[in-house]
C-alpha cells in the first residue's frame, strides 16, 4: 500500500465522511482541538519562560516540569486525536496546502528540541534550584520552544486562509 | 437594538480603519495570531489557577501563590487581546456585530472577567482562616464556573466562523 493509498482509505472512511459532510461535527472537532492546542502551548511556554528565568523564578525547574508537564502532554494527545479527525476529512487538501505540512515539521522539531534537552541539556534538572538561573543550555531550548509553537500557531492560522476551496 | 447595530455596522466598514485592515495583506491573519497566543495565555492561567484549587497542579504550592502567578497574568494580557479582538471587529464588523454567536461570546467575556475577580478575591485575598470556615465548596464551584466559563469562550470564538449573519 502506497503513502496515497492511505491517505485515499483514511479520507474514504465512513469518520471522515461524517465529520466532512456533518454540519456540527467539524466545528464541534475544532473547537475541542482549539481548546487543547491552547492548553498544549500555554503550560509549554509556562515551562519555557521558567527556563529563560523570566515567569516562576521562586519555583524550582524539576518541581514545575513534574507538575505542568501532565497537562502538557494530556492537551497534546487531544489535541493530537483531533487534528487527526480533522486531517482525515480532507486529507488530500490538507497535505497540498504548504502552511500545513510546515507545522507538522514544526511540531516534530518542538519535539525534537524537547527531547534533545529532556537527554542531554537537562540531565542536571534537580540542580535547577528556586530562584536560580537555569543555565544556558536550558535557556536556548525554552527559547527555541517558544518560537517553535509561535510558528506551529502561525502555520495553523494560515491553513484557513490558504486551504484550496475545491 | 438591531436597528442600531446595522447602523454601527455600516459605520464601522466605512471607517479609514476598517478599509486598511481589510486591505493590507496578512494584518488579520496577524490580528487573529497575536488573538490566539493571548486566548492560549488566558485559558492555561485560569486553567492551572483551577487545577490547583481541584488539587490537580502545583499541589506542593499555596492556593494565594499559583493564583499570584497565573491570575495576575489574565489582566496582564487581556488589554492586548481587547485590543486585537477590537481591531477584528473594525476591520470585519458584519462578520462579528450581527452575529448572535459574537454577542454570546462578548456576554460570557464579561461575566469570565467579572468571575476573575471573584475567584481571585477568593483565592488571594481570604485569609486563610476564613477560607477554612466558610469551606472549600464555594471556591470549588467558583472555580468550577470559571473553566467552564474559559472554554464556553473558547467555543463560542470558532463557532462565530460558523454562524450565520444578521
Amino acid at each position: 500500500m502506497t503513502f496515497r493509498d492511505l491517505i485515499a482509505l483514511l479520507e474514504n472512511s465512513s469518520i471522515a465522511e461524517a465529520i466532512r459532510e456533518g454540519d456540527w461535527l467539524f466545528p464541534s472537532i475544532e473547537s475541542v482541538h482549539v481548546i487543547a492546542i491552547c492548553a498544549t502551548i500555554g503550560s509549554i511556554f509556562i515551562l519555557d519562560l521558567r527556563l529563560l528565568n523570566m515567569a516562576s523564578r521562586d519555583r524550582p525547574v524539576i518541581n514545575l516540569a513534574r507538575s505542568v508537564l501532565p497537562l502538557t502532554w494530556i492537551a497534546f494527545v487531544i489535541a493530537a486525536t483531533t487534528g487527526f479527525l480533522l486531517f482525515i476529512s480532507n486529507a488530500s487538501r490538507y497535505l497540498a496546502n504548504g502552511y500545513f505540512d510546515t507545522k507538522l515539521v514544526l511540531i516534530a522539531l518542538a519535539g525534537a528540541n524537547m527531547l534533545v534537552f529532556h537527554f542531554l541539556g537537562g540531565r542536571d534538572l534537580t540542580k535547577w534550584v528556586a530562584d536560580a538561573r537555569p543555565p544556558s543550555a536550558g535557556r536556548i531550548a525554552g527559547a527555541l520552544s517558544i518560537a517553535l509553537w509561535v510558528a506551529v500557531v502561525i502555520c495553523g492560522r494560515m491553513i484557513g486562509f490558504t486551504m484550496d476551496p475545491t | 437594538m438591531e436597528y442600531a447595530l446595522y447602523e454601527l455596522t455600516g459605520r464601522l466598514s466605512h471607517t479609514w480603519l476598517s478599509g486598511f485592515i481589510q486591505t493590507t495583506p496578512y494584518v488579520i491573519p496577524g490580528l487573529q495570531i497575536v488573538h490566539i497566543l493571548c486566548v492560549a495565555i488566558v485559558f492555561t492561567a485560569a486553567t492551572v489557577t483551577a487545577g490547583r484549587v481541584f488539587g490537580w497542579v502545583e499541589r506542593d504550592v499555596e492556593e494565594s501563590r499559583v493564583a499570584r502567578r497565573f491570575l495576575t497574568s489574565i489582566w496582564k494580557v487581556l488589554p492586548i487581546l481587547v485590543l486585537t479582538g477590537s481591531l477584528l471587529v473594525v476591520g470585519e464588523p458584519r462578520r462579528s456585530l450581527l452575529n448572535a454567536t459574537f454577542g454570546l461570546k462578548m456576554a460570557l467575556l464579561l461575566f469570565a472577567i467579572i468571575l476573575t475577580g471573584v475567584l481571585q478575591a477568593r483565592v488571594m485575598h481570604l485569609p486563610d482562616g476564613m477560607r477554612r470556615r466558610e469551606g472549600r465548596t464555594a471556591t470549588i464551584m467558583v472555580s468550577i464556573a470559571f473553566l467552564t466559563l474559559w472554554c464556553t469562550i473558547l467555543v463560542a470564538g470558532r463557532w462565530i466562523a460558523y454562524t450565520p449573519t444578521a
